[in-house]
């Protein structure tokens, strides 16, 4: 059953036509768009590797239906730096070493992001590991992923945070 | 993943029609179900997508001081809304405690109702599950069960439902709406699920192509706001379902027990509800060896079946403490971690 869907991802509007129902948002990014920079885990829900943000809130794009996310507005780790100019969150995980093998690294700055942009968190680094929980990092660069958010929070004022998503 | 028709109804009505065919399945966020069809679990051969309905993400506030929350609100958003979570710290409490942030931002309150229990066998299609192939037989049973249900079990499952968001709405009489080929009717969410029995498939009391559109809080709910807590046991601090939870809530009036609430969660195949516990508490002063006497009430029925003995004593441990949390007051401020035995602020001194 041939379908299509129409998204803008990371500003751009981008048309799919697709041969198969199944794909999920994760599979669409990676194989339909080759944005591979958001990835494939568990692709069950369990790890959160495949964090984007759609529509504002970060979600697991393993776990999202392609076709049901017709008109959404998806970001994803290619679209956060301005030019040559990294992302807050991004320097920050930079600058704490919040990453070891970097695989689980996409997941855990989107999910911050949507984290700063929820703005539950904080300064308590406590909110911040709950919040963060959804975010598997089997190097266990746990540490510095925490001290990272926390920076990324401070940087950012409160008033542009809302933005950062 | 077993392909299917993808349908995307315009109205309530367009949507039932389209479920009413066999092997159809709605799909919401699909948060629990895709992982499912990932799994050759659920395999159905149509998918009617509910989720761009409109009208259906709403809360709100009922004239006679009840709450309606629309079957596709997502639970952060339930959570976050702070009239609601003011009014129900309770089903906040239990939301927040769910899942991952991630899954809270796009599961929904419908959904959550609605999900499969986490069973290893039901999971696992080469075991005997009489839930995924109705008399194939129970491998849980003999196996590791652990995590499995020590109350209103039957020969053939002992699996537990999974929610946390249902336990505290179990507690506190919620209504849940739905809408079929026949029309729309409601029933309380304590009869919506059904214990095992002998159709353990069937799950609750939805007819085929009937749909979940609200769930209603009724305004009595609101009189535990200052005493009520969810509690929730499990094997790391976030991120994990329950091995056992409680949802406490307590109407204080001059240092009585006006009136009380209590479920348990992980348990049974559905929130547990402790009336007798509740009828035991009322009119006593708050304290523990009261709340020891309920508990020990809300468990005594219960049949654990070797792997899962200790879930008896850990649940009448968990209730004291809810009930200990809840008449000690709501905090605030929604605690660092949710449910967790481990926030700072929950270290209340208890030796019931």
């Amino acid at each position: 059953m041939p379908v299509s869907t129409t998204l803008k991802v990371n500003g751009v509007t981008r048309t799919i036509h697709l041969d198969d129902p199944r794909v999920t948002l994760l599979d669409l990014l990676r194989e339909h768009l080759e944005l591979t920079g958001t990835k494939k885990g568990c692709d069950r829900g369990q790890c959160g590797a495949c964090t984007v943000i759609v529509d504002g809130r970060r979600i697991n794009s393993c776990l999202a239906l392609a076709i049901s996310h017709d008109g959404a507005d998806v970001l994803t780790i290619e679209g956060v730096a301005h030019g040559n100019r990294l992302h807050p969150v991004q320097e920050a995980f930079l600058a704490h070493d919040g990453l070891q093998c970097g695989f689980c690294t996409p997941g855990q700055i989107m999910s911050a992001i949507g984290l700063l942009a929820e703005g539950d968190a904080g300064h308590d680094p406590e909110r911040v590991r709950e919040g963060m929980s959804g975010n598997l990092c089997r190097c266990g660069a746990y540490q510095g992923i925490t001290q990272a958010v926390l920076e990324a929070q401070k940087a950012l004022g409160a008033a542009s945070r809302k933005e950062v998503a | 993943m077993k392909t299917f028709d993808y349908v995307r109804p315009a109205t309530i009505r367009e949507a039932v029609a389209a479920a009413s065919e066999p092997g159809a399945a709605y799909l919401a966020a699909g948060t629990n179900l895709l992982d499912l069809m990932k799994g050759g679990i659920s395999r159905p051969s149509r998918l009617v997508d509910i989720s761009h309905l409109p009208d259906l993400d709403r809360i709100e506030d009922l004239p006679d001081g009840g709450v309606r929350i629309g079957a596709l609100v997502r639970n952060a958003d339930l959570a976050r809304d702070r009239n609601f979570a003011r009014r129900f710290p309770v089903v906040a409490e239990a939301l927040l405690s769910g899942a991952s942030a991630q899954l809270r931002n796009a599961a929904t309150v419908g959904g959550n109702i609605l999900q499969r229990t986490r069973c290893a066998y039901f999971y696992d299609t080469a075991s005997a599950c009489n839930k995924r192939d109705p008399g194939s037989g129970c491998d849980a049973r003999g196996g590791d069960n652990r995590l499995h249900a020590v109350m209103g079990w039957s020969e053939s499952c002992i699996a537990t439902h999974p929610s946390d968001f249902c336990v505290p709405l179990v507690a506190l009489d919620a209504v849940v709406e739905v809408e079929g080929r026949m029309g729309r009717r409601e029933m309380p969410i304590e009869t919506f699920h059904r214990l095992p029995g002998d159709a353990p498939d069937r799950e609750n009391l939805l007819e085929t192509g009937e749909m979940i559109v609200a769930v209603r809080l009724p305004t009595q709910a609101a009189q535990f706001a200052a005493h009520a807590r969810y509690l929730k046991v499990r094997e790391r601090t976030s991120y994990a379902f329950a091995v056992v939870s409680a949802a406490a809530a307590l109407r204080i009036e001059n240092a009585t027990i006006a009136d009380a609430r209590l479920a348990l969660g992980g348990v049974a195949m559905k929130p547990w509800r402790a009336r007798e516990a509740e009828r035991l508490l009322a009119g006593k002063r708050a304290d523990a060896s009261i709340f020891r006497r309920a508990a020990e009430q809300a468990l005594v029925d219960a049949r654990p079946s070797g792997g899962n003995d200790f879930k008896v004593e850990l649940a009448r441990r968990i209730a004291v403490r809810a009930l200990t949390l809840a008449a000690a007051g709501t905090p605030e401020q929604s605690p660092a971690l949710p449910a967790s035995l481990f926030a700072a602020n929950n270290r209340v001194v208890i030796h019931a």
